[in-house]
């Protein structure tokens, strides 16, 4: 038989040796665990302007193409610019700036600020949007890049953790993103629209909101209706600056 | 025990090699006990993913089956199943943390269900059944071959999911490259979503049954 007192010492001792295995494991792998998670940062960004990197050359990828950050305020100012590795204005870097806390302080009526990418792809130059949004399991994310006049989507891409495999998981397709490419933001008057994912299609739309829409997943609502939450919150933060620079 | 002690087994004597044998077909933890059927569902749209959950596993329910074994004697009954429960989830944290550091796309892809061996009842019930009642060499094998034994039908089973769902196989587009899609083949969308891995297990029972007539219960 076992005593109360020796199953109170084997639990603890299980315990600390669980606890001390399973943190030196942690703090040993930390460094390679973010390294990948910088490098489908930097894939994801790459991606939404068409080109595709694995996590080998995505350093290199990025470094030639994404050639500018800019971060820009909750006012539409440009207050940092980081541009061909050195700063030239302000000293936070675009990649850097954690974009759940940003939106949180927006939620919350704090002042804050969005980081946008200028990357140049054939001699074009490309606004590189990074998006965070809610989806129905986890957060969902994307990257959304815009023509030099902010017209036009150039191309996007959109990432989840947690979505439903074959439903709301369909968003993270290259089929779903290539639908944004060359729809617009903003109407004839200049004001902005966002992009809406539609169920039942685009197409349900009236004629001339069909540029503002594109066809949500089957089987997955909840996630397209994220998408466009997501797709609104983030992008109206730069309205301001657009503006200012048209 | 003692008559045991004097002339040791030999490391692949019949009887163990049976804890290897036996898991893999007559005593299958999927289609006979039908255990561990959840994630066997939700891993299998691809190869790559369904390959890597069952290496997990099998270093899981392997390494797992010689932990417990190697305590059995150690642990107080009243509290087994928190001691099983903590070895599990240790092993499979291990497992979930280096697969965030070396492999991280299909660390993506399992997403949830590497958390969720934990709840894989093939393993509770390894370590139930079989390690606590037994040495660990013995253990180890048990765990390996019950392991491996879930292990090839998700293997069989996402081989065919992904081939008729998406065309490929382990992402190589096969299908394409044979010229099948220029004659007029689609993928079939329906192969991706969980119910066609019941019906692709459902198969492979109704396969082994018809060979293993034994298997087939008397009503």
């Amino acid at each position: 038989m076992f005593s109360n007192r020796y199953i109170f010492i084997y639990s603890t001792v299980m315990v600390i040796i669980v606890a001390a295995v399973l943190s030196t494991v942690t703090m040993l792998l930390k460094p390679y665990q973010d390294r990948n998670i910088t490098n489908a940062k930097m894939q994801g960004i790459l991606a939404s302007a068409e080109i595709t990197a694995s996590a080998d050359d995505a350093k290199i990828l990025y470094e030639r193409y994404i050639t500018e950050e800019v971060v820009i305020d909750h006012e539409g100012n440009v207050i940092c610019i980081y541009k061909d590795q050195e700063f030239e204005k302000g000293d936070t870097r675009a990649f850097e700036i954690d974009l759940k806390t940003e939106l949180y302080k927006k939620a919350t009526g704090k002042p804050f600020k969005v980081p946008l990418y200028i990357a140049h792809v054939d001699k074009k130059i490309v606004y590189i949007v990074p998006l965070l949004g809610k989806g129905l399991w986890g957060p969902v994310y994307g990257n959304i890049a815009f023509d030099e006049e902010f017209n036009e989507i150039f191309g996007a891409e959109f990432g989840h953790d947690k979505e439903t495999p074959g439903l709301g998981a369909e968003i993270s397709t290259r089929e779903f993103a290539e639908q944004f490419i060359g729809k617009m933001i903003f109407d004839e008057t200049g004001r902005f629209t966002s992009i809406k994912v539609v169920k039942g299609g685009a197409s349900t739309l009236p004629a001339d909101q069909r540029i503002h829409g594109v066809d949500a997943v089957s089987g997955g609502t909840i996630t397209s209706n994220s998408v466009t939450d997501m797709l609104e919150d983030c992008l109206e933060n730069y309205v301001l600056y657009i503006n200012k620079k048209k | 025990m003692s008559s045991e002690k004097k002339e040791r087994e030999p490391l692949f004597s019949a009887r163990n090699r049976k804890l290897i044998t036996l898991p893999l077909g007559r005593d299958n933890p999927i289609t006979v006990q039908v255990l561990g059927i959840c994630s066997a569902l939700a891993v299998t749209a691809k190869l790559e993913p369904a390959f890597v959950m069952a290496l997990s596993v099998i270093f899981v329910l392997g390494v797992g089956n010689v932990l417990i074994a190697l305590l059995r004697k150690t642990i107080a009954p009243r509290i087994r199943i928190i001691v099983q429960l903590t070895v599990i989830a240790t092993l499979v944290i291990l497992v979930d943390q280096f697969l965030k550091a070396f492999a991280y796309d299909v660390s993506k892809q399992l997403s949830v269900f590497v958390g969720l061996i934990i709840t894989n009842c093939i393993i509770m019930g390894r370590f139930e059944a079989f390690a606590m009642n037994n040495k660990s060499w013995p253990a180890f094998l048990d765990g390996v071959g019950n392991a491996w034994g879930y292990g090839w039908i998700l293997i069989v089973v996402s081989f065919f999911r992904e081939l008729l769902g998406s065309g490929t196989i382990w992402g190589y587009p096969v299908l394409e490259k044979i010229g099948l899609f220029n004659i007029g083949y689609e993928n079939n969308g329906m192969m991706i979503l969980p119910p066609m891995a019941l019906i692709v297990v459902g198969v492979i029972i109704w396969v082994q049954r018809s060979k293993d007539k034994e298997l087939i219960e008397e009503k």
